[in-house]
């Protein structure tokens, strides 16, 4: 066996920000295409590309064997997400029985944890949208998110769709936010059992009487019905592997830290019964009376003996 | 609309609401849109508001508020860091109460009466600077001691590689190997010994194989067009050597020895002596010390030098020419 460990201190940086850690990096999303693509789909990928420009990575050749619901055509998505180290893809494709497919899927350790195809109907551009330049959100910023709809709890695929999309766009998980920057919303509204209308929106703060300002939404990025075809939940074992959490930090009973002792720990000994102890034998003060009566014994056996 | 509460999940700046269905959807996709519009900026209203209502701390660039933790749990992307297994030396160390001890970057290093590093290219009281060795009786004669310090130290950093490979193994196999680093297999057959594994080429030997190649052309490769990026041989073989012009005074008489090279070669080839007469006459000289030795020992009384010349004296044994 071979040790290969990185030359350059470069090389172990950038491999040491794809190891696995407790709290994670923002989930980057690869996106490509198949052998067929339409015009609407592709101008869907890259407004998808757009909206992600942080950390998406799209490719732009055609890939004819990925088959996502296929047993055997995930080999080259899992390869190009371990290459990108991405955990998040879109596949597009287009034929004649599922017109602007559109799949969404998960990886978890670069495998395939869940996948969500939906056909894009009735897309509208970002171009296609007329508004005040200086309210077009920021890339990168943090996004807010209206789910509209009671199928979104009651229907299975509509709740996978709802996790799914929260995924794609939700970015960083940060603590601190700065309010000054929020500038997007993403309304999801079921419009049936099957389907989902995505909008994105702007968002225009305006004064209002009180400090929280009144929120006005502008529709500006790309928007379409999402029609869900098929999905795949992820397996049991491995939703609960993945949905596990590193351990809370136990709490150390019975330390306490003092500034001038430093570490401190309390040490309670049980009552010591002592008159109720047995003495013990094996004292060295006894050494002499024992050798003694030992003379004894054996002068006593001696003369038993001779008798 | 109102009175209806959605669900807010701050931490993911989401708002969800459970109550909504359409009775009919709306026919044409402008009401819907409005429709959708209206009741998104409800929502966004009341996230705002639980978002403004938090305690915020003034920065730079605007008000910053400490979000809560999202209530939504997504899934992660990678698994949880396994922790890794003490190695050899961490279960010794613990099993002796060895605790760490924190170490100077320079140290004093009396050899040189400087300070040194600790550790790294010249290092303080390093094994190899001490120019004088004592002898000791327990020394034998011939042993370089120099050399047994050298091959002591190659053998630690031995022992001490194969033991950094043992400790990983045993991290990957509890699957807490450190990210950077990758355990390769070193590549053997199946069958065979590792002299059948057959050698990589390396980088040197490729560049140089259509050079090689091109000289089995008739004109040693000189005219083959040459691909972009392809360097041009280099100089295998002999080539002449030529004198200098000018000789210095230390050079000598090169041109002397090369003529003189020459000549021998010439001469010995040319010379039809098949006979070394030297070698023959002392052949010769030692061929007949031997026979007379062996006379001697032969015919042990006689004397060789008392002894009558033997001639004989008749007339019959020779025969006169008229």
């Amino acid at each position: 066996m071979q040790i290969r460990a990185p030359k350059t201190k470069r090389a172990k940086r950038e491999l040491d920000k794809r190891a696995p850690k407790l709290v994670e990096n923002v989930k980057k999303t690869l996106i490509l295409h198949g052998t067929k693509t339409s015009g609407v789909l592709n101008s869907v990928l890259t407004e998808l590309y757009h909206l992600k420009r942080d950390n998406a990575v799209k490719f732009s050749k055609k890939n004819e064997n990925i088959k996502p619901f296929e047993s055997g055509g995930e080999t080259s998505l899992e390869f190009f997400s371990h290459k990108t180290d991405c955990s998040l893809f879109a596949f597009g494709s287009h034929s004649k029985k599922r017109p602007n497919n559109l799949v969404l899927g998960r990886t978890y350790d670069h495998h395939i944890y869940d996948l969500v195809e939906v056909g894009v109907e009735n897309f509208r551009s970002i171009e296609s949208f007329e508004y005040d330049k200086k309210l077009a959100p920021k890339i990168g910023s943090k996004p807010f998110f209206a789910f509209i709809g009671e199928e979104f709890e009651s229907v299975d695929e509509l709740k996978h769709l709802k996790e799914v999309l929260l995924d794609f766009f939700r970015g960083e998980v940060v603590e601190n936010l700065n309010l000054t920057g929020v500038d997007r919303v993403f309304v999801c509204t079921a419009l049936s059992s099957k389907t989902v209308l995505l909008m994105h929106c702007a968002l225009r703060l305006k004064k209002s009487g009180t400090s929280i300002p009144r929120m006005e939404l502008v529709e500006v990025g790309p928007s379409m019905d999402l029609v869900v075809r098929r999905h795949r939940l992820p397996s049991e074992s491995l939703l609960k592997e993945a949905m596990k959490t590193p351990d809370q930090a136990k709490k150390i009973k019975n330390v306490t830290s003092d500034v001038i002792q430093g570490r401190t720990g309390r040490i309670y000994i049980p009552d010591q019964k002592v008159g109720d102890m047995p003495l013990s034998n094996n004292i060295k003060g006894l050494k002499r009376e024992r050798r003694e009566a030992k003379q004894k014994k054996e002068s006593k056996k001696r003369k038993t003996e001779s008798e | 609309m109102e009175g209806s509460s959605y669900q807010i999940d701050l931490g993911n700046l989401m708002a969800y609401d459970s109550n909504h269905h359409f009775q009919s959807v709306p026919s044409s996709r402008v009401e819907l849109v409005k429709h959708c519009l209206e009741k998104g900026t409800e929502m966004v209203q009341a996230i705002a508001d639980s978002l403004f209502s938090l305690p915020s701390t003034e920065s730079r660039d605007g008000p910053v508020v400490k979000l809560p933790a999202p209530t939504t749990k997504l899934p992660r992307e990678k698994h949880l860091p396994k922790p890794k297994p003490p190695t050899k030396w961490e279960t010794f160390a613990k099993m002796k109460g060895i605790k760490k001890r924190k170490k100077n970057k320079r140290v004093w290093d009396e050899q040189t009466s400087s300070w040194k590093r600790t550790h790294g290219y010249d290092r303080a009281n390093d094994d190899r600077d001490i120019p004088i060795l004592d002898a000791k009786s327990t020394d034998e004669v011939g042993v370089d001691p120099f050399a047994k310090r050298n091959a002591e130290k190659k053998e630690r950093v031995k022992k001490q590689e194969k033991n950094r490979l043992d400790n990983l193994k045993k991290a990957a196999k509890a699957g807490a190997l450190p990210s950077h680093i990758q355990l390769a297999a070193t590549a053997l057959p199946i069958t065979g010994t590792k002299k059948d594994v057959p050698k990589k080429a390396s980088k040197d030997e490729l560049e140089s194989v259509a050079g090689m190649a091109a000289t089995s052309t008739a004109s040693g490769g000189k005219f083959d067009k040459k691909l972009p990026g392809e360097k041009p041989p280099k100089h295998s073989g002999k080539h002449r050597k030529f004198l200098p012009v000018v000789e210095g005074k230390g050079i000598g008489s090169k041109e002397k020895q090369q003529t003189e090279k020459i000549l021998n070669q010439l001469l010995s080839k040319s010379s039809h002596e098949i006979l070394d007469v030297n070698k023959a006459v002392t052949m010769f000289n030692v061929k007949k010390e031997k026979q007379r030795k062996r006379d001697k020992d032969a015919n042990p009384g006689k004397s060789g030098k008392l002894k009558p010349n033997k001639k004989s004296f008749k007339k019959t044994s020779t025969k006169k020419k008229n």
